[in-house]
């Protein structure tokens, strides 16, 4: 009975997160601006990383975990930089 | 020997967590905790002098609650979509705290919470703008940060 | 040791799939907002409400299953919690900085008042 419940609600999850996904995606290619593509990165890396700790309770592996750690690091250093960059046009000074 | 005891206590406790625990992993981890404290004590950043430690809690708990409210709120705001109008609004609030910790906490939690984004600070004049997604009542707003969330930061960090 | 999933208590698995949906549900309400809201500073909100409670919910969830299954301390997923409950503002508050100082050099006058010059 659990391990039904456990498993809908796993795949459920990943279905919302994969539409919100592509939901934040969409985004990148509207745009208007540059600071409006930055935050849609910046969301699609967060989701991404939901969607592996989701995959991560689904299979009970903990390699999942390790790859949600490095993406989220990975978005916070590509998203500051992008930021750094729209302000002054420059990312070192 | 250890400027930020605090910093290198979380990054030991934090390298033992992402790594087995055990005995090299530990000698390991202090090595490079240490080393980062002192490169910290480089940069020579204003240490914050947190007076009423017993304060924190309340704040975070606060804080948590808020933004649970806040979620709920904006939640149903972009559900509703255009049948119900929202004013958005950008508003100067003038604040007392000055400490760059006190600033950086406020900032931290105005933008966690998704009703409010902070956007800039004036040193000069010591008022910040933020972005209010529904502003009902803007006296009201004023009102609430400074009472939920300055006059605690006030009584904690000096 | 792993627990097999079908000797989950039942409780345990209500609870772990109600956060799990919720976490999720709150992120997908965000993205849609920050597909349908009009101007960039109201987009600015809607990441938030992922980052928040979506980010708390699903790792709550991922917190309480992997304790009670007994398979490993639960420590990744606070450290991932933290994380983010800490970068998010920072990456948002540097994009409205940018933003701000974007639509300030093109001569919007947001957020000032008619005697400052906004530097």
């Amino acid at each position: 009975m659990s391990a039904i419940i456990l498993f809908t609600a796993v795949s459920l999850a990943k279905i919302l997160l994969a539409i919100a996904l592509m939901v934040a995606a969409v985004r990148i290619f509207v745009g208007p601006r540059a600071q409006d593509r930055i935050i849609a990165l910046d969301t699609v890396y967060i989701i991404a990383m939901l969607l592996l700790v989701t995959f991560g309770i689904g299979s009970g592996r903990l390699i999942y975990f390790e790859a949600a750690l490095v993406i989220g690091l990975l978005g916070f250093v590509a998203t500051v930089a992008l930021a750094k960059f729209l302000m002054r046009g420059e990312v070192i000074e | 020997m250890i400027p930020y005891p605090l910093l290198t206590v979380s990054l030991i406790v934090m390298w033992l967590t992402l790594n087995a625990f055990t005995l090299g992993h530990l000698l390991l981890g202090t090595l490079i905790a240490v080393f980062a404290g002192w490169a910290l004590a480089a940069l020579r950043p204003e240490k914050p002098k947190i007076r009423k430690w017993h304060l924190l809690p309340i704040l975070a708990f606060r804080v948590m609650v808020d933004i649970l409210r806040s979620n709920a709120a904006v939640a149903l705001l972009i559900l509703r979509g255009k049948r119900r109008p929202h004013t958005a609004a950008f508003i100067t609030i003038p604040l007392e705290i000055e400490h760059p910790v006190a600033l950086a906490a406020m900032s931290v939690i105005l933008t966690s919470t998704p009703g409010s984004a902070w956007l800039a600070y004036d040193s000069r004049q010591k008022t910040v703008l933020i972005h209010v997604l529904d502003l009902v009542d803007e006296e009201a707003w004023v009102a609430a940060i400074k009472q939920r969330y300055e006059s605690l930061l006030l009584e904690i960090i000096e | 040791m792993m627990m097999s999933i079908a000797d989950l208590p039942l409780w345990v698995a209500i609870i772990v799939s109600v956060l799990l949906i919720v976490g999720a549900m709150l992120t997908l309400i965000g993205a849609i907002g920050f597909l349908r809201l009009p101007t960039f500073y109201e987009r600015l909100h809607a990441p938030t409400l992922g980052t928040s409670w979506g980010v708390g919910g699903v790792m709550l969830a991922s917190i309480i299953y992997f304790s009670v299954a007994g398979s490993r301390p639960v420590l990744h997923e606070i450290l991932i919690g933290i994380f983010v409950t800490l970068t998010t503002p920072i990456t948002l508050i540097l994009l409205a900085r940018a933003a701000l100082h974007r639509d300030r050099s093109e001569g919007n006058r947001i957020g000032l008042k008619d005697d400052d010059d906004g530097n």
